[in-house]
């Protein structure tokens, strides 16, 4: 096979191309034109371009194919939309861009998009967020919606952009760049704890399918493998995926926060006034 | 006083929300309870193909339109899921009653046309049942059916005496008299279940 057909899409879908279009443009958009002060460093532009491709890479290539037929690279494939491309795009801190696109549109279309909002703070509801984001993972390996998802072309897109729009708002949640001293962001404790919270059922999912002496997922073997793989060897590795890098995503996640935390220590006394005021 | 309740109120809904997704969603996913196989209807695009037969003409799916098609994606050389696969829908077809018995037909599709020629295939397809036909095709246009139906098929590096191993569905899809995608026959499934879900299908409508 030429290189060009790892590059093009397996299952051509006209809206998730769009939507990436619609992403890096907006993005690009707002860098060119926004005020050079606020502008994000090529670090971070580099950082969010990666993580957005990545994502569009396990979409819209090759590896689409080998995610429908493989267990395995079917998990690596969600670790990549709902961990590593969702956590690289948080991380990026695309907020000032997003503030300045914003600004830029009309108050008549703000006003429709308040009921966005609304669902936006729904769903950032800490406890609800992070029951969404283990609870998708879970919903949609519980094995009979696992071989619905694999066997409809619509389910499957359901699932994978599922995961990787709940991704987005979860890391989000934890990388929010604003901090919880002087904004309603959510608290560097609270964070760590979440991160902490929904690695262990991660942990105990990923075992229970590397553990588990007959075959979880036979829609695999129903359907037909990519390459001839004995079918252990192949839910072996998915559970491998689904158990360890989630697990030390969730660690790194707690190291970036811990790290953030320490930096502000001390730098903002938000209680030093009134300290003042009681011991003078 | 009332400052009090307000936090409470968002949580109450959002657990109302929760439980009316989830409602939902175990109401979509709910299998009918009166079929031996997987029931698919919905899950898949009714049956297309244009292949060709083991007379070397080509077939397309309107022309075997009126029957129930258990479609098997497999090669001549398998050495034990194919020749079981078929073995039992034979069976199980000929268990049927004998005026349903032509209303059914076993569609077998090599994804292997280099070894599976259309005269190999006859005699392969043959020595299984008379209401077995067997078909293939260029690979473009195989890759083409098996993505249609969620399969795939792939290859292994051939030995020293040029054999080699294909890997392949191990499912049966059974589409209905108008081609709609009804069951997914897993290879686990009794010869008993084949007939009893084949006979419910074919008393469906019937003409």
């Amino acid at each position: 096979m030429a290189v060009v057909d790892y590059l093009i899409p397996y299952d051509f879908s006209p809206v998730t191309i769009l939507g990436f279009v619609l992403v890096l443009g907006f993005y690009g958009y707002g860098l060119l034109k926004m005020p050079e002060e606020d502008r994000p460093g090529n670090g971070r532009i580099l950082v969010f371009v990666v993580g957005v491709m990545m994502c569009y890479a396990v979409m819209q290539t090759r590896f689409d194919y080998y995610s429908q037929y493989m267990f395995f690279v079917h998990r690596g494939q969600h670790l990549i939309l709902h961990h590593l491309g969702p956590f690289l795009i948080a991380l990026s801190n695309p907020l000032p861009v997003m503030r300045f696109l914003y600004s830029r549109i009309k108050p008549g279309i703000r006003h429709a998009l308040k009921p966005l909002g609304w669902a936006y703070r729904f769903l950032q509801h800490p406890a609800i967020a992070s029951f969404l984001f283990v609870g998708l993972i879970y919903f949609w390996l519980w094995p009979p919606i696992h071989f619905d998802a694999m066997l409809s072309r619509d389910l499957y897109w359901i699932m994978n952009w599922s995961m990787l729009l709940d991704g987005l708002l979860f890391w989000w949640l934890i990388f929010d760049p604003r901090s919880p001293v002087s904004s309603d962001a959510l608290g560097y404790g609270k964070r760590i704890l979440l991160l902490a919270l929904v690695a262990l059922p991660q942990m105990v999912l990923g075992a229970t399918i590397v553990f588990s002496r007959g075959m979880v997922y036979d829609v695999y073997e129903v359907c037909g493998r990519a390459w001839p793989m004995p079918p252990e060897t192949d839910q072996l590795l998915g559970g491998l995926l689904t158990w360890i890098p989630p697990a030390m995503m969730s660690i790194l996640g707690i190291l970036i926060i811990l790290r953030r935390a320490m930096r502000e220590d001390g730098k903002v006394a938000p209680y030093s006034e009134k300290l003042k005021a009681t011991h003078s | 006083m009332s400052n009090r309740f307000k936090p409470h109120f968002p949580r109450s809904l959002s657990l109302t929300a929760l439980m009316t997704v989830a409602a939902l969603l175990t109401g979509c996913f709910s299998d009918d309870e009166s079929w031996r196989g997987k029931d698919i209807s919905g899950l898949m695009p009714e049956l297309a193909f244009e292949l060709t037969d083991t007379s070397g003409d080509t077939l397309t799916a309107q022309e075997t339109e009126g029957e129930i098609r258990m479609v098997f994606f497999g090669f001549t050389s398998c050495p034990d899921v194919c020749p079981a696969t078929l073995q039992k829908l034979s069976r199980a077809v000929k268990d049927m009653p004998g005026d349903l018995q032509k209303d059914t037909r076993i569609v077998f599709v090599s994804v292997d046309p280099q070894r599976d020629t259309p005269e190999r295939i006859e005699s392969y397809v043959g020595f299984f049942s008379e209401r077995a036909i067997g078909l293939t095709g260029e690979e473009k246009a195989l890759r083409e059916l098996s993505k249609r139906y969620r399969t795939t098929f792939g290859y292994d590096d051939p030995d020293t005496e040029g054999n080699y191993n294909v890997s392949h569905s191990g499912a049966v899809y059974v589409f209905d008299r108008q081609g709609d995608a009804r069951l997914l026959f897993r290879p686990d499934l009794s010869v008993d279940d084949i007939r009893t879900d084949l006979v419910t299908l074919a008393e469906e409508n019937k003409s």
